[in-house]
């Protein structure tokens, strides 16, 4: 099956010169979810608003549904819901209001119906007279939600959608994406918070000045996540790994003295105990020990930092 | 045809219309009764006649082409600037819309505003003038014509306006002089020679000409002309309005 979103070879340099996409390229599938992982001023935004319609391409294709964003862009943006990074809402309107505004837009009659569900399930529904300034900034974030998905759209873009608010409301969002998710929508979100990736994203991108350094499955980077360093600091160093724990996966750090064992938190064994019965057999010491984990957070800054240099 | 994106983009609009529609309504009764008061009264016990039309009758097209005007600059060039300003434009950026149907949904909700206005004054001032419309339908067409013509003017000026100085710059500088120099509230042939012929370069005076001649069958430039320019007008703003959907220009990066 053709992916549900084809992105080649997109640019966008804007009218000061800065080039805010270098060629992008990237395929979506349906109902997978996407984490789109970035620093600040990566392109995260500016690919969105490009697929959207917000921002015009300098070069390149994208397709949505198999429709062309720019010359089929009916088809294209009436299959996308946007939820935007910022709180854009014109504040004197009725939530209702706001939220069936959206689904005119999208050439679709009013259904109440779906407006009281989507509200019920944003606990949004006691708020649906209410004005929009009369509302938190985290329900603000779900009035935003609402209006995205008021017209059934295949895909959806969620710009930072849980940037500043609070758990609960991240949590009651993690749970409409999950619904989502068995409707088959596509969703592709945009993030700060890698644990965010890491609880709902199927699979993970990196991108950083506006180009794609990595798309990998998560489970995957889970599994090099999974990859776990015991340190164990000696009381007298040594000049090389003592001939009986040759066998074991280690290496001599900080001049000798300590080793580093790594190991796989998800394997039936570690080893740990092994190690450490023939480590004290072996006559050797023990000052210290701790241990350090790969996380993707630490994968991403390094990524990032690798792009940089 | 995405006939229920007009409507939505049309009710939306026509919603901030009836939550102030108090204001919308007082303030023209207000201010059309102080025109009254000063030119009608003040002025017009000066001037009794103009062409055969007393002075008070003589100012009414004119008094409601000046509100009609303003009013529909101003809610035409807000009601696209305002989403700008807050951040709301990318929802309709986004939407399978295009910019027929974005142009209708504003402008006709722009233009129904002043409509609406210019028919309270119409009301106000037949409680201070004997008023007889020669040809109303034609009148309607004009009043009509120039809502939508300005409207569509006015969208013109929320787009391209960078701030809100700006907005109000237009109208302020290039627009309030054209329909005080437009013959609102005198008849051309009442000013010099040189100054006649000026004037026949203000595009206003054809509309207030047009509009003049629907009520007292009696005008400046003859009505075939103000027709003319007036749709002339209309198309010119509907080409900008074209070229700016079609290159984005300060709507889309």
């Amino acid at each position: 099956m053709a992916p549900i979103l084809q992105v080649k070879n997109l640019k966008k340099t804007y009218e000061g010169g800065f080039e805010a996409l270098k060629g992008v390229n990237l395929d979506i599938e349906e109902g997978e979810i996407l984490a789109l992982l970035g620093p600040n001023g990566a392109g995260k935004t500016t690919l969105i608003s490009t697929l959207c319609g917000i921002t015009i391409p300098t070069s390149g294709q994208a397709t949505v549904g198999g429709y062309d964003v720019q010359h089929d862009y009916r088809a294209a943006r009436g299959m996308i819901g946007l939820v935007p990074q910022d709180i854009s809402l014109e504040p004197f309107e009725k939530v209702k209001n706001t939220v069936g505004l959206t689904r005119g837009l999208f050439g679709k009659r009013r259904d109440d119906a779906l407006m009281e569900r989507l509200l019920k399930q944003l606990s949004l529904w006691d708020k649906r007279d209410s004005k929009v300034n009369e509302l938190s900034g985290g329900m603000k974030r779900r009035v935003l939600i609402a209006k995205a998905l008021i017209h059934e759209p295949r895909v959806l873009f969620l710009d930072e959608p849980t940037a500043g608010v609070d758990v609960e409301l991240r949590k009651d969002m993690w749970e409409v994406v999950a619904d989502l998710k068995k409707q088959g929508v596509t969703i592709i979100l945009t993030t700060h918070y890698i644990e965010e990736a890491e609880a709902i994203a199927d699979r993970v991108a990196v991108i950083s000045h506006g180009e794609i350094l990595l798309i990998e499955d998560k489970d995957k980077l889970m599994s090099r996540m999974g990859r776990k360093q015991l340190k164990i600091e000696l009381r007298e160093p040594v000049s090389e790994v003592p001939d009986a724990l040759k066998g074991y996966d280690l290496e001599l750090a900080d001049d000798g003295a300590a080793l580093v064992y790594t190991y796989d938190t998800h394997a039936d064994r570690t080893g740990i105990t092994r190690l450490l019965a023939d480590l004290s057999a072996a006559g050797i010491v023990m000052r210290d020990l701790s241990t350090r984990q790969d996380s993707l957070e630490q994968i991403f800054v390094s990524l990032v930092k690798e792009d940089a240099a | 045809m995405n006939t229920y994106a007009i409507w939505s983009i049309y009710r939306y609009e026509m919603a901030r219309f009836f939550r102030t529609i108090l204001q919308s309504f007082i303030s023209p009764v207000i201010s059309t009764s102080l025109y009254f008061v000063v030119f009608g009264t003040a002025i017009g016990s000066r001037i009794q006649e103009v062409e055969g039309v007393s002075y008070g009758a003589f100012i009414v097209p004119g008094l409601i082409m000046l509100s009609v005007i303003m009013q529909s600059i101003s809610n035409a060039s807000f009601a696209i600037y305002f989403p700008k300003f807050i951040g709301t434009i990318y929802e309709v950026l986004s939407a399978p819309v295009n910019f027929i149907e974005v142009v209708i949904g504003y402008v006709g909700a722009a233009a129904t505003k002043s409509l609406f206005i210019g028919l309270v004054i119409l009301g106000t001032a037949s409680l201070f003038v004997d008023l007889s419309i020669a040809h109303p339908l034609a009148m309607l067409a004009f009043l009509v014509l120039t809502c939508v013509s300005f409207a569509l003017m006015g969208f013109i000026i929320g787009i391209w306006a960078k701030n809100f100085e700006q907005l109000q710059l237009v109208p302020m500088l290039i627009v309030t002089p054209l329909v005080f120099l437009g013959g609102s509230f005198y008849s051309i042939s009442m000013l010099p020679p040189v100054w006649q012929t000026i004037t026949l370069f203000n595009p206003v005076v054809y509309l207030i000409s047009g509009f003049r001649w629907a009520f007292f069958e009696q005008s400046d430039v003859s009505v075939a002309l103000s027709l003319l320019a007036i749709t002339g007008f209309t198309a010119l703003c509907v080409g900008i309005i074209w070229l700016i959907f079609r290159t984005g220009w300060r709507l889309r990066d």
